[in-house]
């Protein structure tokens, strides 16, 4: 398995990669268009802001490397929410894999914490990438913004209001979760990925 | 919907656990690792590693023991500890650590949690805020792993950390830590109420009651403890039932 993940200016990419190697699973951490063009599969994952992390990927065509890859693409929350149409973070406008939009958290009630940190369930859950993961299963979430439900949506969350946990469409699955720090579950998801997508 | 969460703290010295533990069912209860890994796999939610090494080698000791940890433990971890500059931040985050916690350093040079959101982002951010209630019924700041007290309420210290960049709020009672009488409810009601990050509160959890309290009247996100967890005078799994069955949402 030549499993890639996408180098850029975002965070946590160094935990993606250790939880992959607490499932002996190898991988190499690149921006190389060539190294992440010829992959099996490709994890995009990120901490950090969309504006400065969209630039990023559009000043080294990293973005339209990544729309037009065929194998398994599995974005990471940030990673998961450049793949939308847009994020009302710093009004940005991402990629367009994934028709939703992705919106800030308003909370009507003020005890209600943006962002959301810790762990909440997931339900609905549909394809391969959940298969073993029990219906309502936790997994941890840390995030400011929110891509709505759509029609690519397989996983939902709440918080605030009902939202996609998880987005698919053709090659591309995106988490808004942590998988990597998401114990037990968020290990089963890794390797769903890994062996059954 | 979003869990409470429960979260062992380790204290380290020199890459080891400094308070005596009562685990004689692991190979070495010294190893921070090894101790963290038996929480995570408990049920643990988070964890907390602070580190109260004062030698020349600390930063390297640490940084090494940050990446056994991010190597071996699959839920989130904080790491603490005179940590005083986007620097030592960005060399722990690299070894793996989700978030640091600061404290002095942050209240001598608040500037800091600005360069360190810009940075890395206030999700990495935790303050840790050491008070004690003093005669007058306010709640004070203190510094130095509380050895200094200062002018400043704890309410303003916070408020004006979160508008500075700070993601989370570590609140230590003075007063109540070490009694495991319970938790600071009304310190920590006040500020997770009138803050829109969450607050862990910490200092005093003797009981499973505590816990339930600190949660459903303190209003706080998160409970931190440390020692009876360490010699087992509550059991995670335990807790999270207790809480559960008390109407209180935990991931079980």
């Amino acid at each position: 398995m030549d499993l890639k993940i996408l180098k850029y200016n975002a965070g946590n990419i160094q935990s993606v990669l250790y939880a992959l190697e607490r499932i002996g699973v190898d991988a190499i951490v690149t921006d190389d268009h060539d190294e992440i063009r010829s992959a099996d599969k490709v994890i995009f994952p990120g901490v950090g802001e969309a504006s400065s992390a969209m630039r990023y990927l559009e000043e080294r065509n990293l973005d339209s490397l990544l729309k037009d890859l065929r194998q398994p693409v599995l974005g990471i929350c940030l990673g998961m929410q450049l793949m939308c149409k847009s994020s009302e973070e710093n009004n940005t406008e991402c990629m367009g894999i994934f028709e939703e939009e992705v919106k800030l958290f308003r909370p009507e009630i003020s005890r209600i914490k943006v962002p959301q940190i810790g762990w909440n369930n997931i339900f609905d859950l549909h394809t391969p990438l959940f298969d073993s993961v029990p219906e309502k299963s936790y997994c941890y979430f840390v995030h400011s913004y929110y891509a709505s439900l759509g029609s690519h949506t397989i996983a939902t969350t709440e918080y605030v209001l009902p939202y996609s946990a998880a987005l698919h469409r053709d090659n591309f699955y995106g988490v808004q979760f942590h998988p990597e720090k998401s114990a037990a579950v968020g290990e089963q998801i890794l390797r769903n990925f890994i062996e059954k997508i | 919907m979003l869990t409470k969460r429960i979260i062992p703290c380790l204290d380290i010295k020199d890459g080891r656990t400094v308070k005596g533990t009562n685990f004689v069912d692991l190979r070495d209860a010294g190893d921070p690792v090894e101790l963290g890994k038996l929480y995570a796999e408990q049920g643990a939610d988070e964890l907390v590693f602070l580190d109260i090494t004062a030698t020349v080698e600390k930063r390297k000791t640490l940084s090494e023991l940050v990446k056994r940890i991010s190597h071996q433990i699959n839920i989130p971890f904080t790491v603490g500890g005179g940590i005083s500059s986007v620097e030592d931040v960005s060399v722990l985050l690299q070894q793996g650590a989700d978030k640091i916690s600061v404290n002095t350093a942050a209240y001598k040079r608040p500037e800091l949690l600005g360069e360190l959101e810009k940075e890395f982002g206030s999700q990495c951010i935790v303050l840790a805020i050491d008070t004690r209630k003093e005669d007058d019924g306010e709640w004070y700041v203190y510094l130095n792993g509380g050895r200094t007290k200062t002018e400043t309420r704890c309410i303003d210290w916070a408020i004006k950390a979160v508008s500075l960049g700070a993601g989370e709020i570590l609140l230590t009672s003075m007063n109540h830590d070490g009694t495991k009488q319970g938790f600071a409810l009304d310190i920590t009601r006040q500020l997770s109420d009138k803050l829109s990050v969450p607050i862990i509160a910490s200092g005093g959890g003797g009981a499973m009651k505590h816990f339930l309290e600190v949660f459903g009247q303190g209003h706080a996100d998160a409970a931190l403890a440390a020692s009876i967890f360490h010699f087992k005078e509550i059991q995670i799994p335990d807790l999270k039932h207790y809480l559960a069955e008390n109407g209180i949402e935990v991931r079980r």
